[in-house]
């Protein structure tokens, strides 16, 4: 029995912790994207560096709070600063909107002319996080670390496996169930939520019925933007921020919008776990939880690992292959929101 | 264009006729003044520019001569740009010795594509994987930072002495990391001691948990890490104590930082790990003499960079010319014994001996000594983390 659980604590705690923490990221960057895509009807390259914007954001004034005292107590003080993060991206979002998007949109300008402009706007956003706050790491968590250490969880339950659950960790899926209910609660429910998707059903309808497209594209950049802020805060707390990280982070997030059907908000969700779960699932090496479960003498030698972790992101890569190839329109039928 | 061509015609002439002219000695400056190390290049560049002024002052070098340096940047990490930077050096601006280059990668490159087939020498302060003991050098590569290979060595019989059996191995993806793991993994074995796993991790990455996830599968009394300090390897470090996957780690050089201890504190402590280190009267005195001068000495790489400038200037004296083949044929000479012992700060009275015929052995800030290929055998100190902060076990 012991070495049931013993077994299955150490999943948990390589395996199914940090992919449900990863994935709760990837599903609210994922999700950020699909709006974009289902509204505005482009790939917007810049959201993973808008994410590096809005976690810079945040950052600074979480140092400003460190300096002046202010904390959260046992949480990290940046929930307390991003409000201002997201603030902050907002504004740059729009800003680029303004300059940009719309002169595109004006002249009605076919997709792939949006994606590469967004191309350039990833660039740009790039440099400007880079000039403000540098390329090296970031440290700006503070609080308590952990709501379980592996230490105390092994004293507490005679195991000889430790389960550590880390506060970002927490944090992270907590903030994320919360998105994105308010999320849905405002699509499904509200007045400009149904707007948006009257818009991104059929444009020329929605006109005619006196939607402001205006507003809707408004709505739509504040929404992915806070979405991206969040993201990358989270992402920045629980793992580390560094500019080029969020860069990197543009293939997986692509991924679980595609997977799970882009353009459909439940799918980008569903599309973050699956790439998670697949990119740690297939990198672990499975050597001591076959040790723990296999009767006497029959552990396995070799470490039993599929891949090694250094093609994580090619297993990101492959499914987005696979999927595009067996079935382009995702696993949530790319129905637009 | 006819213009354009006689105006630079003109200027390579100029330019010529400057080297041309015996009194200033080019010597190249090759290191990664941008990219990875670019904090520590510059004191490194300083250090053996200390060296250089010192020469030229003492007015003693041939009859007077002075030794100009030139910069060149190799960028640590690009062998194209640094092949290139190195190619300008040799032909255009026509460099009796090259003074570095410095990340093990950019000067296996240079050395093989630009330094070794024009005959110019090359003395690297900090480049330190094992392949560069065995390239095909005709005698010209030297350098004053030991081989990994040894290190490699010291941590294994470290570890031997603790009575640890057993360990998982992690190791920066490049050429140094890749060259201390496998001297580290065949000495280790070689003593009895057993690799669960050898695994390499990438730099500049958000997340190690998949890296620790596989490492703590295959077990191991510690985990050894041969990274660098502010990458990968703090990275590892983080998310293998915060899932208990390990404790105690054993550390290459790379890993030596204060931003180490700064960041894990005691989390660390039990920790143990090598590192080259100068101590004795040679390194008294190149703290003296840097403190004179104004330039920060105690940065890593520093002295290994000041001796490697020396060894040139001294080489180019035994040899009575300042010439590419002067250098190459006296640096071992003037490197090892027999000869007066020369200390940092007393180059005038090296190059004084050398002109009157007389041998030197130079000691120098790192206790000079290059042995096999023309490579320094070096100090390695090995220490160990107590209450969050590094302190000495002994040297090596």
């Amino acid at each position: 029995m012991t070495d049931i659980l013993n077994a299955f604590v150490l999943l948990s705690n390589f395996v199914l912790i940090p992919g449900l923490a990863y994935g709760s990221q990837l599903a609210l960057g994922a999700l950020g994207v699909t709006l974009i895509y289902a509204v505005l009807r482009f790939s917007n390259f810049a959201h993973g560096d808008l994410m590096a914007f809005g976690a810079m954001c945040t950052i600074l004034v979480t140092w400003g709070f460190q300096a002046i005292g202010i904390t959260a107590g046992p949480l990290p003080t940046a929930l307390l600063a991003l409000p201002f993060g997201i603030m902050g991206a907002i504004a740059l979002s729009l800003v680029f909107d303004r300059t940009v998007y719309r002169f595109y949109r004006a002249r009605r300008a076919p997709p792939v002319v949006f994606v590469i402009a967004s191309v350039g706007v990833m660039f740009m956003i790039n440099g400007i996080v880079r000039v403000i706050i540098g390329p090296g790491d970031q440290r700006f968590a503070d609080g308590e670390r952990f709501v379980v250490r592996a230490r105390d969880f092994k004293e507490w339950a005679e195991l000889s496996e430790g389960l550590t659950i880390r506060t970002t960790q927490a944090i992270t899926v907590i903030v994320a169930i919360v998105v994105v209910i308010a999320l849905f609660r405002f699509l499904n429910h509200s007045r400009m939520g149904k707007a948006m998707r009257a818009y991104s059903d059929n444009e020329d309808l929605a006109l005619l019925s006196g939607i402001n497209p205006d507003k809707v594209v408004f709505y739509t950049w504040v929404i992915a933007a806070a979405l991206a802020t969040i993201a990358g805060t989270l992402y920045g707390l629980d793992k580390s921020f560094k500019p080029f990280t969020y860069f990197q982070l543009l293939l997986p997030i692509f991924a679980s919008a595609i997977v799970g059907g882009i353009g459909n908000p439940v799918g980008a969700i569903a599309g973050g776990f699956v790439i998670a779960f697949s990119e740690v699932t297939v990198t672990y090496a499975y050597k001591k939880f076959l040790g723990y479960l296999a009767p006497g003498g029959m552990a396995p030698d070799g470490l039993v690992q599929l891949l090694s972790t250094d093609y994580k992101f090619a297993v990101s890569f492959v499914i987005l292959v696979l999927v595009l190839l067996i079935r382009p329109t995702g696993l949530f039928r790319g129905k637009v929101i | 264009m006819k213009k354009l061509l006689l105006a630079s015609a003109a200027s390579a002439l100029i330019a010529g006729s400057a080297f041309a002219d015996g009194h200033a000695v080019k010597v190249g400056v090759i290191l990664g003044f941008t990219g990875p190390i670019e904090s520590l290049t510059p004191m490194m560049g300083d250090s053996a520019e200390l060296a250089f002024k010192e020469v030229s002052d003492s007015g003693m070098l041939l009859d007077g001569k002075v030794i100009e340096s030139v910069r060149a940047d190799s960028t640590c990490v690009d062998a194209a740009a640094a092949t290139a930077a190195a190619e300008r050096l040799i032909t255009s601006d026509g460099v009796v010795a090259i003074m570095g280059a410095d990340c093990s990668g950019v000067t296996t490159a240079v050395a093989n594509n630009v330094a070794v087939p024009n005959g110019v020498v090359m003395v690297s302060p900090s480049a330190t994987s094992p392949a560069l003991s065995t390239i095909d050098d005709k005698d010209l590569f030297f350098r004053t930072a030991p081989s990994d290979a040894r290190q490699g060595q010291v941590l294994a019989s470290i570890l031997m002495d603790k009575d640890i059996k057993s360990v998982a191995v992690t190791y920066t993806n490049n050429d140094y990391g890749k060259g201390l793991s496998d001297s580290f993994i065949s000495n280790f074995e070689g003593m009895g001691g057993e690799i669960t796993i050898n695994a390499a991790h990438e730099d500049g990455k958000g997340d190690y948990s998949a890296e620790v996830g596989a490492l703590a599968a295959a077990g191991g009394d510690l985990l050894v890490v041969l990274g660098y300090a502010d990458q990968g390897g703090v990275g590892i470090i983080q998310s293998a104590i915060d899932t208990g996957a390990f404790d105690t780690f054993a550390l290459g050089d790379g890993m030596y930082a204060d931003s180490l201890t700064a960041a894990l504190g005691t989390d660390l402590d039990g920790t143990i790990g090598t590192v080259p280190w100068s101590q004795g009267e040679g390194a008294d005195a190149f703290a003296a003499v840097t403190a004179a001068a104004g330039v920060n000495g105690e940065s890593s790489f520093t002295r290994e960079s000041y001796d490697a400038a020396a060894l040139i200037a001294l080489a180019m004296q035994a040899g009575g010319e300042a010439t590419r083949e002067a250098v190459a044929a006296n640096l071992l000479a003037v490197a090892n014994a027999p000869g007066e012992k020369i200390l940092p700060g007393e180059l005038a009275k090296g190059l004084e001996i050398l002109k009157n015929g007389g041998q030197v052995d130079y000691v120098g800030a790192t206790n000079v000594e290059l042995i096999g290929p023309g490579e320094a055998a070096g100090t390695y100190r090995e220490y160990e983390v107590k209450d969050g902060a590094y302190s000495t076990v002994q040297f090596r």
